[in-house]
Formats: C-alpha cells, sequence, structure tokens
C-alpha cells in the first residue's frame, strides 16, 4: 500500500507512531518519518492511524497499483 | 445560439472530448492529473515523463531513505482516483511547437494537445567539473536512483564523507550522516547552514547544531577541486583556503536548476528562474502575453504573489506541487469567473539533527527577525520574520503547532513584532536584522526564490511605436 503524509499539516502528535510503529516514527521530539509504501497487511493499522490523525494529514491511497502503460 | 451558450457548449466539449497532455511524471503531474479527472474532464489524457518510474515522492529521499530505513523504491506516492491515462514513461519531451499544439518527444513522436501542463520540475545542479564530477564516489541527490546509490556508498562505511553546499538537502545528508556514525565535512560558502532560506541568525544556530552533532562544518570556504585516485575513486577535496579533505564520499548539494531547456524557440517566458505564470498557472509568453492554453505547476514554475507584493515567487516546496497542480488543472477544465488563484503560503519543513525545522510565509521577504517563543538553547522556539513593520515568515524548530497562529496573522498582514500567543515567551523580544545574504552572490541558494524581475533579461521583443 502507499501512503504520504503532508508533513506541513503534521504537527507531531505522534498518535500514528502509537497506532502503527512499524510504519511511523518519531526522529526527535516531532519531526515524523515514515515509511511510505508499507505492507499490505499494515493496510488496517495504519488507516486507524490515519483515522486518528488529529490533523487529518495521512493520505492513503484510493486506487489499488498503477495505471495502463506505468510501470514501476 | 447566444455566444455565451457558445463558448459554454464548446467547455462541455473540450472537458468530454478534449486532449490534455501534461509533461513531468512526479508529484505535480500526478496530482494535476487526479485533479482533471475529479473535475469531471473524460477526455483524453498523456502523462510524459522522462524518469522510467510513476510518480514517487521526493522528501524521503534524503532522509528516511539514506538511512537505510526504507527502500528507495518505496516511496510511490499514493493514488487518491484513477486517472486512466496514456502514460510515457522513460521517454523526455525535447520540444514544445504551439503553432501545431504538439510536444515533440526524444523518440521522434509529436503528441498533439488542446490543453498543455508543464510540470517537468528541476534537477540537482552537478558539480560544475565535469571529470571530476564523474568520479566514482561523487553524488548529487534528485531521483531515487541517485537516492538508491548513494545510500549504498553510506552503507559500505565510508572513511569519510563531504557535503558541498548547506542548504536543506546538504544538511539532512549530514544529519543522516552522523546518525549513521559516519565522519562527515560540511563545506559552505556561505556564512552558515540554512542561511539563504532562513538567513544568518537562524543559520548561526543551525551551525552550532551541526557542530554539537560532530559534524566538522566549514562555513565561509569553497571547494576549488576533486581529486581522484588511479581507479577514478574520489579521495580527496581542495578547499579554498588551501587545506584538504579526504573524503571517499563527496555529496555536491548545490541547489537545483529548472528543467527548461525543452521549451527553448516556444516563445514562452522560460529561464533560469522557471517558467513564468500568472497566478491562475496561465504560462506567459516571452512578451508578457498570458497564454489560453498552457498551464503551469510545481518546482518549474514562477508566479505573483499577492501577499509578497506581487513578487514572482519560485517555490521548490511540495505544497507549492500539490496546491498549484489542483489550481492549474481546475482553471485548465473551467472559465472565468470559476477560476481558482494559487494563493499558497508556502510552507515547508526539514528533520535534521533529531530537530523538526518548519517554517510558513517567505522568510528571504524579511528583513528582520524576532525570537517570539521559546528557548534557543533548548533548540525549542519560534521565530517571526518582518518586513516593513509587517509579519512575512515565521520558523519554528520543534514548535511546529504554533506554525498555524503565525500563518494566520501572516496572511492578515499581521503586524512585525507580532503578538506572541501568550506562551512561554523568551525574556529578550527585540528584532535584530535576519542577516539574508545579498541575493546577487551566488553561494546560498534559497529554495524560495523572490526572482523580481530582471532589466538585463533582454528576451522579451520590444517594437518601436508606430505613429
Ligand atoms: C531530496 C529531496 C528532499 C526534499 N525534501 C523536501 C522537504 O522536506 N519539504 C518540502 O516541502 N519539499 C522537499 N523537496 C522538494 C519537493 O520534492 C519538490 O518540491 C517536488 O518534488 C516538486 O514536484 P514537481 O512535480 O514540481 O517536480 P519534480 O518532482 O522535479 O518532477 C518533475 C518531473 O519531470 C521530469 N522531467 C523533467 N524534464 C522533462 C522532460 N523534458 N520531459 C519529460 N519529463 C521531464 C523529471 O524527471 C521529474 O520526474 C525535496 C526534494 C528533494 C529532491
Ligand atoms: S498523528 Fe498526524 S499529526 Fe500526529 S504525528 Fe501522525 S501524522 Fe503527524
Amino acid at each position: 500500500m502507499r501512503i504520504v503524509v503532508d508533513l506541513n499539516r503534521c504537527q507531531g502528535y505522534a498518535q500514528c507512531v502509537y497506532l502503527a510503529h512499524e510504519v511511523f516514527r518519531l526522529h526527535g521530539q516531532e519531526a515524523l518519518t515514515y515509511e511510505p509504501n508499507p505492507d499490505d497487511e499494515r493496510r488496517l493499522q495504519v488507516e486507524r492511524a490515519a483515522a486518528a490523525c488529529p490533523v487529518q494529514a495521512i493520505m492513503i491511497d484510493r486506487v489499488e497499483g498503477a495505471d495502463r502503460g506505468a510501470t514501476s | 445560439m447566444t455566444l455565451r451558450a457558445t463558448v459554454e457548449e464548446l467547455v462541455r466539449e473540450f472537458r468530454a472530448n478534449g486532449r490534455i497532455v501534461i509533461v513531468g511524471a512526479s508529484l505535480a503531474g500526478l496530482r494535476a492529473a487526479e485533479t482533471l479527472r475529479a473535475e469531471g474532464f473524460t477526455g483524453s489524457l498523456t502523462i510524459i515523463g522522462d524518469e522510467p518510474y510513476e510518480p514517487y515522492d521526493r522528501p524521503p529521499l534524503s532522509k528516511q531513505v539514506l538511512k537505510g530505513w526504507v527502500p528507495a523504491d518505496h516511496t510511490k506516492l499514493p493514488r487518491m482516483r484513477e486517472v486512466d491515462a496514456d502514460w510515457r514513461l522513460g521517454v523526455a519531451a525535447t520540444g514544445l511547437d504551439r503553432d501545431t499544439k504538439q510536444v515533440r518527444l526524444a523518440d521522434g513522436e509529436q503528441v498533439p494537445y488542446d490543453r498543455l501542463l508543464i510540470a517537468t520540475g528541476t534537477r540537482a545542479r552537478q558539480w560544475p567539473n565535469p571529470s571530476e564530477a564523474a568520479l566514482y564516489g561523487v553524488h548529487t541527490i534528485r531521483s531515487r536512483d541517485d537516492a538508491a546509490q548513494l545510500q549504498k556508498a553510506l552503507a559500505e562505511s565510508p572513511s569519510r564523507v563531504l557535503v558541498i553546499g548547506a542548504g536543506f538537502i546538504g544538511s539532512e545528508v549530514a544529519s543522516v550522516c552522523r546518525e549513521l556514525d559516519i565522519p562527515v565535512t560540511v563545506v559552505e560558502r556561505g556564512s552558515a547552514p540554512l542561511v539563504g532560506a532562513l538567513g544568518g541568525v537562524i543559520g548561526e544556530i543551525a551551525a552550532q547544531m551541526q557542530r554539537e552533532h560532530g559534524v566538522d562544518l566549514r562555513c565561509g570556504l569553497g571547494v576549488s577541486s576533486l581529486e581522484g585516485d588511479s581507479g577514478g575513486h574520489v579521495r580527496r577535496a581542495h578547499l579554498s583556503d588551501g587545506t584538504t579533505v579526504d573524503a571517499d564520499v563527496v555529496v555536491a548539494s548545490l541547489g537545483s536548476i529548472r528543467n527548461v531547456e525543452w521549451l527553448e524557440g516556444s516563445g514562452l517566458a522560460a529561464g533560469f528562474w522557471g517558467v513564468g505564470c500568472d497566478a491562475g498557472g496561465r504560462a506567459f509568453d516571452i512578451n508578457g502575453v498570458v497564454t489560453d492554453s498552457i498551464y503551469v505547476a510545481g518546482d518549474v514554475a514562477r508566479a505573483p504573489h499577492v501577499l509578497y507584493e506581487y513578487q514572482f515567487l519560485a517555490m521548490e516546496h511540495w505544497d507549492n506541487a500539490v496546491l498549484g497542480a489542483e489550481v492549474a488543472a481546475h482553471n485548465m477544465v473551467n472559465l472565468e469567473p470559476n477560476y481558482r488563484p494559487h494563493l499558497l503560503l508556502p510552507g515547508f519543513w526539514s528533520g535534521q539533527f533529531g530537530v523538526n525545522i518548519k517554517s510558513v510565509g517567505v522568510p528571504p521577504f524579511g528583513d528582520e527577525i524576532v525570537f517570539t517563543q521559546g528557548s534557543v538553547e533548548e533548540r525549542r522556539f519560534a521565530a517571526a520574520y518582518g518586513h516593513g513593520g509587517r509579519i512575512v515568515a515565521a520558523v519554528t524548530f520543534d514548535h511546529g503547532k504554533w506554525l498555524e497562529y503565525y500563518g494566520k496573522l501572516i496572511e492578515q498582514s499581521g503586524p512585525f513584532p507580532p503578538p506572541p500567543p501568550g506562551w512561554d515567551q523568551p525574556p529578550d523580544m527585540k528584532p535584530v536584522p535576519a542577516e539574508f545574504p545579498d541575493p546577487r552572490v551566488p553561494t546560498a541558494i534559497p529554495d524560495v526564490v523572490l526572482t523580481g524581475h530582471a532589466p538585463s533579461e533582454r528576451t522579451a521583443e520590444f517594437r518601436p511605436r508606430r505613429h
């Protein structure tokens, strides 16, 4: 799965870190880093983290995979 | 049919069956494509990108990717909706013919468009000496391949890394090196790290932070040459003060170059600072006349901003690419008076040495700075930038949640020094000069550029007035 965090919006509240610590980590006091393409089995965890984010900074893909003609 | 009805019918027809081409398949290109579909565009959409990869996110490359936590190919951007596009990846656009409305590709093909979006971004400025730049161990970082190579080099525990240029990316690389316990030397021509983006007062704090973390920081110096061994591997750098640094990995983080070469001869206002456009993303031609069918977004765009005296801003920021793309895409399939302006209050973040550095507004627009909250010693503070008695920007170190407060003040042209939000005020709140380097000195390259106008750039066609 794919995610992106809008780090302008993120305020380092770290709720996502508690809910999915394999995917989200704090670097120091409030700088968030994360795995942008976590394993699919983490989806539920990541969705919970996104829902819990007080500023709704976590965006999760709504479309599976790539489009026609686009390869990775 | 009335004229108005005819125009509306044309727009409907364009939305249903028009042809849109996007050049640049990265953050701005993808977000524009998604917005076009969200706005009901059902015509044909072609996305041209010279990288062989589908759109990926760049900010993680100098952070979690270099550290070795996230693989470089794990930065693919999430898809917010189906874009149903014809993707032409791995092929560059090499020319634009506005008379026939066609984009020329490197493989010789011509792609026709009714409307075009230019989203070709920037590339890393390479080390200027080509034979030295070609030495094994000399890196730049812009693409995921760059990041993968540099990550691999760092994982091999080099004896020392030399970072040339202490802007945001160079400073982030230095931070990762220290986290990996790799000795690192940073050489910066300006007086301090981040000086172009945040000024000398904040730069001095960034310098102390680097030194506290064991970075061998040398400011006010340049690297004159790089020296390789017989195997073509970089080994040593000669600095402008006659000293040398032994290093087996060199990272040139010298700022970026806008990808505008393919627009040469197109008659668009494309140049060193990018492609000029109005606040709705519509490209200007070289005479300053706005075009009807060509739009620009992201790092390559340069547009006037109402909050900054209508100066043209070139912003190499993530949120500028996202919002600029959404605005341009909306305007591509709508009519006046439904155009939207790209009225972004610029924002930026950077994680380095365990500190979250964030800014809002345009710091280099300010000439004074005042610390408004927190403590510099503890590396937790907020500071505001002022110009002409009003607040124009703010920066925070581990104080990110206060930025919104300053952002609101900037939007309202609030006073400088600003009233602090009534919490954790430092004892001394006296404005001091922000110490930005002279913009004409080509040292520290900020990533928000007040491009103003360049009277020496006589690229416009002047015609004598006929009486
Ligand atoms: C290492 C790194 C770290 C960063 N960190 C941050 C950060 O912490 N915060 C922040 O706000 N911003 C950060 N940025 C900036 C952010 O990534 C950019 O603002 C963003 O990528 C801009 O998106 P874009 O789509 O406009 O341009 P780009 O991402 O540059 O994409 C342009 C695309 O067009 C392609 N292209 C160019 N010329 C042609 C051509 N002729 N034909 C076809 N395709 C072409 C390019 O190869 C590229 O794929 C960082 C950037 C880098 C490189
Ligand atoms: S929960 Fe949201 S605001 Fe908090 S750290 Fe995560 S992304 Fe940032």
